[in-house]
């Protein structure tokens, strides 16, 4: 085990390039549908147990299906009244399932990017091959089912390896050269996409994700109530609009449709989206349109950016 | 050591689900309904009523709710019980004040001890669903099918001997199951099960011996998942329920019919400082004219009535 990550060097906020987003946007802004599938009866990982009853955990399994049934058009309603495409984050055995969402979200031209094939299986324990394997299969799934070169990763259930990003960013190049396998959703260390070393030197970076603004754990881990929801989000934000006037930010919602679709969660998310989407200097993107803009324009002068701190104050990575 | 290959195999990756029990459906996708009267919301107030023995054993876990503190715990034993002596009678005069017709889902041990609570039940009128046998008696994924069968056996027939009703309804304590749960259920007579919350209408389920109807019981505005487990204030609780309604009607108006089911428990929204917001919250929801209020027996062949004329 390694006591440092050792995938990004240290770069402070207040020493980098300024990022100006299309049409002079001070912030990017995605929203991240997690459309998952969880197994009723999945297989034991020596790590990490995927229900925390004997199965079938009734309870856990049918609302995630609430998700799915009920939830996932309220949420697509949503969003396609303020404009924004979503950013899936797929279980992509969820093509096999429940393909009528797949086909939704293709006819509005969503994006897709792999969670991983079911929200149930870990990476944990996976040897190298097996997890390539794992990794290979949700990308091809995702291409076969919408014709899209996956771009970005969120391994499943937050579950990872040493080796996680290094195998998805060679499994993107391996299958769609530099249009695959450009961007991780993992990594919680900023508020603007930095670049990520991996060992094929593909070019490749963090993208913004934020678990701090994710529904579930705002409501299922920190147990908020839903219109503090909506306050927390109109002050992240706030801020990272006044900030981005300076520094050129990126803000992410990432949202579970058995979360911030229900009944009594809808209208706290409602309200922060009419607030976001109401000011005037905000680009409206997905991940991977935020992601090619970023490499297109900023990822090299961030690279020297890193490497003149890095030599100002003598300390590497 | 990597995990064995079959890790990664995926048997179930089908079309539907990775299990038999109840066709793969979106909400909005399927005819609409409407309820009688030309109502579009129906309206489904549980009050769940538990007994949870001192001596909790916690198999397969430690329920909810239940017995937290070396035994013998009497804090909690003696808090939940205030639910059946003191909290319900208050809940009742709250539910007449609005004209409600309740579903009390209760465990049928503790219907079988409490005579004058079922009587007083019975004469507030209501429907009386199957609640298990008590609080500590789970239905879970391992246990051996004999001993399930016998706990839903005497439990449907308990309470079907003591309330003198069909009891046609089904909550598993803590809505947890088995494998085998809808089978036995099923088999005993019952009619639908309110465990699965996976959707705001009545759907169909598939049991070895016939039709079972899932009646989503709504988990998240339940008082004790709101203000036990979440730990959110009462007012928020109002809040959360007044939206999930409002929410929930703007949406039946669009798209058709629509279940709201508020599942309540005497022992905490039945103590004097949370009565007022029950009061709040239910004089909110009967005061709108396309709300339909019923026992949730009455919803479900409501909607048999209406979608087997489709």
């Amino acid at each position: 085990m390694k006591e440092s990550l050792g995938v990004y060097d240290y770069w402070a906020y207040d020493q980098r390039p300024k990022i100006e987003w299309p049409g002079g946007a001070k912030v990017a802004f995605w929203v991240a549908p997690n459309i998952e599938y969880y197994e009723l009866d999945p297989p034991q990982n020596p790590s990490r147990s995927p229900w925390p009853h004997p199965h079938p955990s009734v309870p856990g399994y049918s609302i995630r299906d609430y998700g799915n049934r009920v939830g996932h058009q309220r949420q697509m309603a949503l969003l396609e009244k303020y404009g924004i495409r979503g950013s899936v984050s797929l279980s992509v055995a969820l093509c096999e399932h429940h393909p009528e969402i797949i086909q939704m979200c293709k006819e509005r031209d969503w994006e897709f990017f792999s969670h991983g094939i079911y929200n149930t299986r870990y990476t944990y324990g996976l040897s190298e091959a097996q997890e390539r394997a794992m990794i290979r299969d949700s990308m091809e799934t995702i291409h076969r089912h919408t014709g899209q070169a996956c771009a970005g990763y969120l391994a499943p259930a937050l579950s990872h390896s040493e080796r996680t990003l290094d195998l998805f960013a060679e499994v993107g190049e391996e299958l769609f050269g530099d249009q695959g396998g450009l961007y991780t959703c993992d990594l919680f260390h900023d508020d603007q996409p930095t670049p990520v070393s991996v060992r094929s030197g593909k070019r490749f970076i963090s993208m913004p994700y934020s678990l701090e603004m994710n529904d579930t754990i705002v409501y299922a881990v920190n147990k908020v109530e839903p219109r503090q929801y909506a306050t927390m989000l109109k002050r992240h934000f706030d801020r990272l609009y006044l900030e981005g006037a300076d520094s050129g930010t990126v803000m992410c919602i990432p949202t579970h449709n058995y979360q911030v679709s229900c009944p009594h969660r809808i209208k706290a998310f409602e309200e922060a989206l009419a607030y976001i989407t109401g000011h005037p200097d905000v680009w409206v993107a997905t991940g991977r349109e935020i992601a090619d803009y970023y490499m297109a324009h900023y990822y090299d002068a961030a690279l020297d950016s890193i490497a003149a701190q890095a030599a100002t104050t003598g300390k590497q990575g | 050591m990597a995990l064995n290959d079959d890790y990664l195999d995926y048997p179930l990756r089908r079309h539907g689900y990775d299990h038999e029990r109840y066709a793969w459906s979106l909400l909005s996708e399927r005819p609409t309904v409407t309820w009688p009267e030309g109502k579009t919301l129906a309206v489904w107030i549980n009050i769940s009523l538990q007994f949870y023995p001192l001596n909790q054993r916690g198999k397969p876990f430690k329920v909810p709710n239940g017995m937290t503190m070396p035994y013998p715990d009497l804090r909690h034993f003696s808090l939940r019980d205030y639910g059946n002596r003191v909290g319900i009678y208050r809940v009742l005069k709250a539910l007449a004040a609005h004209n409600i017709t309740p579903t009390f889902a209760i465990n049928a041990q503790l219907a079988e001890q409490t005579p004058y609570l079922v009587q007083r039940l019975k004469e507030h009128g209501g429907e009386f669903i199957a609640h298990g046998w008590n609080m500590d008696h789970l239905h879970y994924g391992g246990q051996p099918i004999e001993e399930e069968a016998e706990l839903i056996k005497r439990s449907v027939e308990t309470l079907r001997r003591v309330t003198d009703q069909p009891v046609r309804g089904w909550l598993s304590p803590a809505k947890h199951q088995s494998f085998n749960t809808p089978d036995l259920l099923a088999e005993n007579g019952i009619e639908y099960c309110a465990d699965w919350v996976n959707d705001d209408m009545p759907y169909a389920c598939t049991t070895r011996t016939g039709r079972l109807s899932m009646m989503p019981l709504a988990t998240e505005i339940e008082d004790q998942f709101v203000m036990s487990q979440n730990l959110h204030s009462e007012d928020a609780w109002v809040s959360q329920v007044k939206d999930a309604f409002d929410f929930l009607l703007e949406e039946s108006r669009e798209q058709g019919g629509r279940l709201f089911a508020l599942n309540l428990h005497p022992w905490l929204v039945g103590q004097p400082h949370r009565i007022a917001c029950l009061e709040e919250v239910l004089a909110h929801i009967s005061g709108h004219p396309e709300a339909w209020q019923a026992p949730a027996g009455e919803i479900l062949d409501a909607f048999h009535a209406a979608t087997e004329q489709v």
